[in-house]
């Protein structure tokens, strides 16, 4: 059993709790940090970077905009090649429609290489309520479904752990679910990844049925292309009888061809590596080379309500290379869980709202964890203008409380602001009045800030938020507004 | 309605006032790097994969030194037409993954090099085998020929045959779950031997 | 040319000497800067808050007060990218063509100052004299949202008397972000707690930055410390010459 994100908190409650783990944020700034360098270092090296992003970037919105047509182009070809099709309108409807397939071999185990799509749909504790033992195979993965822990990255879902952590729920837990982690266990990298190894491989060499993901499907030769680092997938898709695969349908790409701006941008966005160690193809069934029964289940789960949104319809070019998570300066500091979903970071600020909608507070708190830096547009293969669909969806928060009956304090607030700025007077008399209240700070203020002006310390009600770690400058006696009227723009008097 | 077209009708919809033109513009390509087969192996070798040059007439003894290698010699499964007489060897015959367990070193051949990347593809014809045989054995050794070494990946893509399985290998196995420190070795072999043949 | 000062919203209110110093800067250097009283506020804390049916007007507001005028300069990176980046969403909102086409008018001719002084101007050295010990913060906005580069810094350069010192990390955001200061109020604040401590790790006199609202926040927070480092408008640096001193 792992844990659940249902019912988490909106994300400054959340944040303030992530904020306080030290340990926590030790692990995570160190991670970033090291990703990041690796992925600048990668990056650097390729010439014509922007001209691939722009290619990339266009791959995929070719093929979102005309998403029907390739929809049924990689039914046909999947078909063609021998490979069985289901679609799956939600969660249930596809964890339906695993459960069955793995029924119908009678197996109660199956492998899982690390997906986003079926840990989006709770796929793993769907499969337990019908007897189905789901064994994550990715080591990230195995630490958190170990740990009965939440994923907290896209690409490392234990990003949150370090090695004394990890080598702590290898020794409680492993003995649980299969062969126990080795007594003098120690906290090395290299040895905590070979008792996995050793773990796993009974569970790879006896499944019957495996289950994946698809970094992208290509329409026009019903291929899917799985990539991934240390061999679990190739394991899962190469040993078992039946391969199963949920494939989110923003996953396609047009042609064959595509596949070249993709597979530059994504290791070196992703790992901050030229390649990754693995990616495998496969087009339906090979007679006598891998799985003979292949299954993909082509999934919308919120996909066209996010399609349907002019402005937030790029986000579906996400490749979940996870480079917005490392550069977020948020992200860094809190950490994946306050986000409360699979998708955490930048990206899932975006994605979550635009799949689910933003009528929970969990899922309106999101738009709002942002402090617009853009450094996330900055790095995104796929060019998805992150600040904008945040800010676009902060006004569908905005727009979906419109008709509330009782405003909320801050909608009276912008409306108070709105109406002084759409009238210079009105201004000028809120800035005489902010004027005064600077004067009496002034002169009772004990706080002055370098360079001698007054300062407001810590202050009650609204102001709060702001002077509970921050003094607050005194603001001054005259606006420039009112110099300027005084002075006739600085020409008279002395101009001061 | 079934869920296909209720999907297909939602995603239809969605897009009703889109238009799907957009110009894809061609990816570019990298500058003339120069010795590629150069490139290849300095790129191979970045990921901690071991690299021989040889040539064709060496191949044989290059190999059976690397199985010899290891302690009291390798058990080495082979494809069934790798076309190198390799004593001891044995070539696959549809083994269980339990049976393939067994086998401690794998020779291949390889359908493709990219030397940008240092990333070698096989394509699993009979001269690399199913996908199998060089994934569960700890040793991959995989004969490259400088011939078969290209530029960068879309070289890659226009040779490769979408309709045959692919594996892409750049190094061993890897993973840098923890704390983001790359370990190699995995699930994947933990050795990756390429010898480049010119 | 006839050039306007869009002093901002929080320069006008909170901030007076800013506006004061790109007028004296400007005049230095030969422009004859308007100030055109009608001015309020570009638009952006609403826009960023998701109001876009209140900003509407705001931004009417903007379009007519700088009507006619070949330049428009505003010392704020992130006032200057609303105009050139989030008027024309707020006109498609209000489904007013004529809105559409004047902010299509107001948007291009919209300029941070740095933009103003080396782009339109092309001038680097505008005689300034301050002779401290400075680092440069460039906000988020000014840099990615406009991208300016190192054109603040090119200006700094040229300043007469100042030691320049690189902030580590300086292209971090300081966790400022708008209304994100106050909803996010602990993040915002663990945000600009790194940044405050690469300041002080810079041994500088002064921090500057392109945008008081970042600076407010930096600043807030190393004098809550009595850190006794001082923040400053890039613009006052300019100003300042052998005079002051």
């Amino acid at each position: 059993m792992t844990g659940t994100f249902v019912g988490m908190p909106a994300f400054p409650t959340a944040a303030r709790e992530a904020l306080g783990d030290t340990q926590l944020r030790t692990n995570l700034a160190h991670a970033t940090r090291t990703i990041r360098d690796k992925r600048a270092m990668v990056v650097a090296e390729v010439e014509d970077w922007e001209e691939l992003r722009v290619a990339g970037a266009a791959v995929k919105e070719a093929a979102l905009r005309d998403l029907a047509t390739h929809l049924e182009t990689l039914e046909e070809s999947l078909v063609r090649a021998g490979a069985t099709v289901h679609w799956a309108g939600d969660a249930a409807e596809a964890c339906a429609i695993v459960a069955s397939i793995t029924h119908a071999h009678g197996v109660d185990e199956v492998v899982k290489v690390k997906s986003m799509a079926t840990a989006e749909i709770g796929l793993n504790e769907a499969l337990e309520a019908e007897g189905i033992a789901a064994w994550e195979t990715d080591l990230a993965e195995l630490i958190v479904q170990l740990g009965d822990d939440l994923p907290s990255h896209i690409l490392v879902p234990a990003i949150h752990r370090n090695r004394a952590e990890i080598r702590e729920i290898f020794l409680r837990r492993m003995g649980d679910v299969g062969r126990p982690a080795p007594a003098d266990l120690t906290d090395e990298p290299a040895v905590l990844a070979g008792a996995a190894r050793e773990h796993l491989r009974e569970k790879f060499l006896r499944a019957k049925v495996a289950i994946s993901g698809a970094n992208f499907a290509v329409a026009d030769t019903g291929t899917l292309v799985v990539v991934e680092s240390e061999g679990n997938g190739r394991m899962c898709l190469t040993l078992p009888e039946v391969l199963i695969s949920v494939v989110g349908i923003e996953k396609v790409v047009a042609t064959w061809s595509d596949l070249d701006p993709m597979m530059r941008l994504l290791p070196r966005s992703s790992t901050g590596e030229r390649m990754n160690p693995y990616t495998s193809t496969w087009s339906g069934v090979t007679p006598g080379d891998g799985p003979q029964e292949v299954h993909v289940v082509l999934l919308d789960n919120g996909r066209t309500r996010a399609l349907a949104d002019d402005v937030g319809r790029q986000a579906l070019r996400c490749i979940r290379c996870s480079a917005c998570l490392n550069v977020c300066p948020v992200y860094e500091r809190v950490g994946g869980h306050a986000y409360g979903s699979v998708y955490p970071g930048p990206i899932g600020a975006i994605l979550n709202p635009l799949l689910r909608g933003v009528s929970d507070e969990q899922s309106a708190s999101l738009p709002y964890a942002s402090s617009l830096c853009g450094a996330c547009f900055e790095v995104c293969p796929v060019r998805i203008d992150i600040p904008s669909v945040l800010v676009d969806q902060r006004a569908a928060v905005v727009d979906s409380h419109r008709d509330d009956r009782v405003p909320k304090a801050e909608a009276l607030a912008m409306r108070a602001t709105a109406w002084a700025f759409s009238d210079s007077r009105r201004l000028a008399w809120a800035e005489r009045a902010s004027g005064l209240a600077g004067r009496v700070l002034t002169r009772f203020s004990r706080t002055t800030l370098p360079g001698g002006r007054a300062a407001a310390g810590r202050l009650p009600g609204p102001a709060a938020g702001w002077t509970g770690a921050r003094d607050l400058p005194a603001p001054p006696e005259e606006s420039f507004r009112a110099w300027w009227d005084r002075t006739d723009g600085g020409t008279k008097g002395d101009g001061s | 309605m079934s869920a296909r077209d209720e999907i297909l009708g939602r995603v239809r919809a969605a897009l009703a006032d889109v238009s799907p033109a957009v110009s894809v513009p061609t990816p570019p390509r990298a500058p003339d790097r120069g010795d590629l087969v150069a490139l290849f192996v300095e790129r191979v070798e970045d990921y901690r994969a071991v690299v021989t040059r040889c040539s064709a007439e060496e191949v044989l003894a290059v190999v059976t030194g690397v199985l010899d290698g290891l302690p009291g010699g390798a058990r080495a499964v082979v494809p069934p037409d790798l076309g190198l007489d390799l004593p001891g060897a044995v070539v696959d015959a549809q083994f269980t993954a339990a049976e393939l367990d067994g086998f401690d070193a794998v020779v291949t051949r390889a359908a493709v090099g990219i030397a940008e990347t240092g990333t070698i593809v096989l394509d699993h014809q009979p001269d690399q085998g199913r996908r199998a045989i060089s994934l569960v054995p700890d040793l991959h050794v995989c004969l490259v020929d400088a011939s078969q070494v290209v530029a960068d990946v879309p070289d890659a893509i226009e040779l490769l045959d979408p309709a045959r399985p692919l594996t892409w290998i750049s190094g061993p196995s890897a993973t840098s779950d923890i704390e983001l420190d790359r370990v190699e070795g995995v699930h994947g072999p933990r050795t990756l031997h390429v010898v480049l043949i010119s | 040319m006839r050039v306007a000062l869009q002093v901002t919203c929080v320069n006008d209110a909170m901030f007076p000497d800013t506006g004061k110093a790109v007028v004296r800067l400007l005049r230095r250097l030969g422009v004859d800067v308007d100030f055109p009283a009608a001015q309020t506020c570009c638009g952006q804390p609403m826009v960023n808050t998701g109001y876009l049916d209140e900003a509407v007007p705001v931004v009417r507001t903007f379009v007519r007060a700088f009507e006619g005028y070949d330049a428009i300069v505003t010392p704020s990176g992130s006032c200057a990218g609303s105009a050139r980046h989030q008027h024309s969403i707020v006109a498609e909102r209000s489904g007013d063509p004529a809105l559409v086409a004047a902010v299509a008018e107001t948007a291009p001719r919209t300029f941070e100052l740095s933009e103003f002084l080396v782009d339109v101007l092309g001038v680097t050295d505008v005689g300034a004299y301050f002779p401290h010990r400075v680092t440069y913060h460039p906000t988020c906005h000014s840099l990615r949202m406009l991208g300016v580069g190192d054109r603040p810094q090119q200006l700094l350069e040229q300043v007469r008397g100042i030691r320049l010192v690189d902030l580590p990390m300086a292209t971090e955001c300081c966790g400022f972000g708008g209304t994100f200061a106050l909803k996010n109020a602990d993040t915002s604040v663990a945000m600009g707690t790194d940044k405050a401590r690469h300041v002080l790790d810079t041994g500088a006199e002064v921090l500057v930055a392109g945008d008081n609202s970042c600076l407010m926040h930096i600043g807030g927070m190393l004098s809550r410390q009595r850190a006794g480092v001082r923040v400053m408008h890039l613009a006052e640096i300019l100003a300042s010459t052998e005079d002051d001193a």
